[in-house]
């Protein structure tokens, strides 16, 4: 049995030329990019042209990509970086109730550490206020940190709007970009964004890589000390290979945008209708318009997501409950009791099915097939 | 070309590439997924966190896999002060400390721990008395280098974990980043409590490293988010680099001792060659790591020597690839008093097991006729 993979949100795999890349980058260029010698500065240009592929990508500049081992380093960059070089100005930050943890475990974090963190509650749909956030702010905000779109339901935040609202407070406006980068097109400029997370993973690119956009004249505190690499921005030696796999990681998903984007929504589509046609009871969790084109989240009345997700792994669909951190038991969603509420059906039986790279239509109605057949 | 910069960066081992290339194939789920892929995944991570837990003779629970050197450097500083800062505040670090301890253990300082700096001597290795003086009751946490990177001197490990278990409950972490495959690393002959190893030094892949703690040492984690690596290292495992790096780490020990012969004759005769030369001082002590040479020609910038032995096709460095990039003089050298005739001149040859006579004897013919042509000798 081959098996169909809708996870791609947890993780995807790498796509060929990736890998190919990659591969070649780690036989070849094996020069450490901070030695001065030819191997070394070889290893720098590689570095510095995946760096202006990723910069041009969101509408930077490439001196404002510091590259990261992974979303959550440069969540925590974001972060605790704001915090310990803003300190002095203000001890005040706002987010979302419905962010990755990479920035709530952080925005605790720091709670224990004297700063005050608003968290922004979201509606049935899974969409903050605008209104909420404009009461929320202070004259000692230093951090606004709100997730472009989220890993469970999808649901896309009012990013320009908020970009809009922010552009004359002196908070920074960190986006968590992980789910909707290389799904929606960013531009870090017109959006007003001053800070915005990038994880390779989640794109076809390997694992343990990442980037933070940080807008020209933001300085952070480092979270990584050492060397001098990444303009003293992030120490440790660069992961060359990589770097280099990301981009063109990167670059794919360019070549392949808007086609990428029409057609996982088309599986997102097909899928539904399916469920549909099947006659199988379901509710989608989070705004039907606003929302990445490749993430779905449904609630089915009467099944219990625990066993649901057993049996549609014996059926050979790997699916998941929303989010892969919490490892092994599924605790309720964070985000889905931001929407609910502490004590309703859906936090118990909401699954997340998640599109991308070889993904098909047979799949997508195989798939759905074998769920009738599971719930029906 | 000849790479003798080993200490920088290595070339990947063909079947560390393999290893990565096989279980990126087949295993890329996310290991924290719930899916058989997931936990198949994840088996596999367990399976390459015993290995080294093995060769280590650590716990699994106890191996935490990183983005490499530095970051488990930050990790070991920041994490065990603040996991035992109940017990003091007091923190002793060796002045030759790769940056990722310096920095970090600075940043300490500004936070309110009380770091203080172990000296070295003239061969750059720490003075045992002085610490001995430095150590109080309150001190919770020591860090000194298995070896260094600039000089390749080993440092007396084992008579540090004497002096500090005498005087005080500080915890022990040793950066083996440049010792780990080279000599014997084992935390119950060093008796110490962490130790600090990147990939890509020992023909892994860069991106990768870990920090091992012994059993029933505790530390708090720097990173937050999903709470991977038993919640001290949150963010996406990489699966495929984890199984890459075990594999790394069990080449790396594989035939140690004949390794360290291989590179002991290597380095031996280089050194006898250097000796030979009235403008060579060869700076790496006697008790030093055998893969790694350094020296200094006399009133030369290093670059030039560096810059004229590339043109040969032969790859070096000065004393460090951190510091090539800067103009600063090394702390290292600078810790050493080395005198101003020579301080400019360091030049650091480190090999592999991948070199081998042939590259030593044509470097010999021409770092003679770059001298003679520099220096006239
Ligand atoms: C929205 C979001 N932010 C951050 C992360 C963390 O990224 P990484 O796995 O690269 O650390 C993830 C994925 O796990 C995510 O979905
Ligand atoms: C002794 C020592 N410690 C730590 C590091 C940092 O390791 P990494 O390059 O993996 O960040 C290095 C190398 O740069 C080193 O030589």
């Amino acid at each position: 049995m081959t098996r169909i993979y809708l996870d791609h949100a947890a993780t995807s795999p790498m796509a060929e030329e990736v890998i190919e890349v990659y591969t070649a980058e780690m036989k070849e260029v094996f020069g450490n990019p901070s030695s001065i010698h030819q191997t070394g500065r070889k290893a720098r240009k590689k570095v510095d042209d995946a760096r202006t592929i990723l910069a041009k990508s969101i509408g930077a500049h490439e001196t404002e990509i510091t590259i990261t081992s992974g979303g959550t380093e440069a969540d925590n960059y974001a972060v605790f970086g704001t915090a310990y070089a803003r300190k002095n100005e203000g001890k005040h930050i706002i987010t979302t109730q419905i962010e990755h943890h990479a920035v709530l475990h952080a925005c605790e974090q720091l709670e224990k550490d004297g700063f005050e963190v608003t968290y922004l509650p979201v509606d049935k749909n899974g969409l903050i206020s605008i209104n909420d956030l404009k009461n929320s702010l202070r004259e000692d905000t230093i951090l606004v940190s709100v997730m472009y779109a989220n890993n469970e339901v999808g649901v896309i935040q009012p990013i320009v709007e908020i970009g809009e609202l922010l552009k004359d407070h002196p908070a920074y406006f960190h986006t968590d970009a992980v789910q909707a980068y290389g799904s929606l097109s960013i531009d870090v400029i017109t959006s007003h964004i001053d800070l915005l997370s990038v994880s390779s993973h989640k794109i076809n690119g390997p694992k343990g890589i990442g980037f933070l956009y940080q807008r020209k004249g933001i300085l952070l505190k480092p979270i990584f000390y050492g060397g001098q690499q990444e303009r003293k921005k992030r120490a440790g030696t660069e992961n060359v290979p990589a770097i280099v796999a990301f981009a063109k990681a990167v670059q794919l998903k360019q070549a392949t945008f808007t086609n990428g984007n029409v057609e996982y929504n088309q599986l997102k589509q097909v899928f539904l209708s399916e469920l549909e046609r099947l006659k199988v009871p379901f509710q989608v969790n989070g705004s039907q318009e606003s929302v990445l084109p490749h993430v779905l989240n449904i609630s089915i009345p009467n099944t219990d997501v625990e066993t649901f997700l057993v049996q549609l792994d014996l059926a050979g669909i790997d699916a998941s409950s929303g989010s892969a951190c919490t490892a092994g038991s599924i605790d309720p969603s964070h985000v889905l009791v931001a929407m609910y509420g502490e004590s309703t059906p859906e936090l118990r039986n909401s699954v997340r099915f998640s599109f991308g790279l070889n993904n098909t239509e047979e799949q997508v109605l195989e798939a759905a097939n074998k769920i009738s057949k599971i719930v029906l | 070309m000849i790479y003798l910069d080993n200490s920088a960066t290595t070339k990947v081992h063909p079947e560390v590439l393999n290893t990565f290339v096989a279980v990126n194939e087949k295993f890329w789920a996310n290991p924290a997924s719930i899916h058989t892929f997931g936990h198949q995944t994840n088996e596999l991570l367990q399976s390459a966190r015993e290995q080294i837990a093995d060769i280590l003779k650590t716990s699994n629970e106890k191996i935490f896999f990183t983005s490499g050197g530095t970051e488990s450097n930050n990790l070991a500083i920041f994490g065990l002060a603040h996991k035992y800062k109940q017990r003091g505040k007091h923190v002793l670090i060796s002045e030759i400390e790769h940056p990722s301890i310096i920095e970090t253990a600075k940043k300490l300082s500004e936070i309110g721990f009380d770091v203080e700096w172990i000296p070295v001597n003239s061969e750059g290795i720490i003075i045992l008395d002085t610490l001995e003086k430095l150590v109080r009751k309150d001190t919770i946490l020591v860090s000194v280098m298995h070896v260094n990177n600039e000089t390749g001197a080993i440092q007396p490990i084992e008579e540090l974990s004497k002096i500090v278990r005498a005087q005080s409950r500080a915890l022990i972490h040793m950066d083996a980043v440049q010792s780990f495959g080279k000599i014997p690393v084992d935390f119950k002959i060093l008796d110490i409590d962490a130790i600090t190893i990147s990939s890509h030094k020992i023909h892994g892949l860069k991106g990768s490293g870990l920090l091992a703690l012994k059993k029933f040492v505790e530390i708090e984690p720097i990173l937050y988010g999903g709470g991977q690596e038993s919640g001290i290292r949150s963010g996406t495992t990489s699966v495929p680099l984890a199984v890459a790096t075990a594999k790394a780490i069990r080449l790396a020990v594989t035939d140690l001792q004949n390794n360290i012969l291989k590179l002991q004759t290597l380095s031996d005769d280089l050194m006898v060659y250097l000796n030979t030369f009235p403008s060579v001082k060869v700076i790496s002590p006697a008790k030093k790591a055998p893969h790694i040479v350094t020296f200094s020609v006399q009133k030369v910038k290093g670059e030039v020597m560096i810059n004229a032995l590339q043109e040969q096709d032969i790859i070096v460095s000065t004393s460090s690839a951190c510091s090539s990039r800067q103009t600063k003089t090394s702390h290292v050298l600078k810790a050493m008093h080395i005198s101003d005739d020579y301080i400019k001149g360091v030049l650091r040859v480190s090999l592999s097991t991948l070199n081998n006579q042939q590259e030593i004897d044509q470097f010999k013919i021409v770092f003679k006729r770059v001298m003679n042509v520099i220096k006239g000798d």
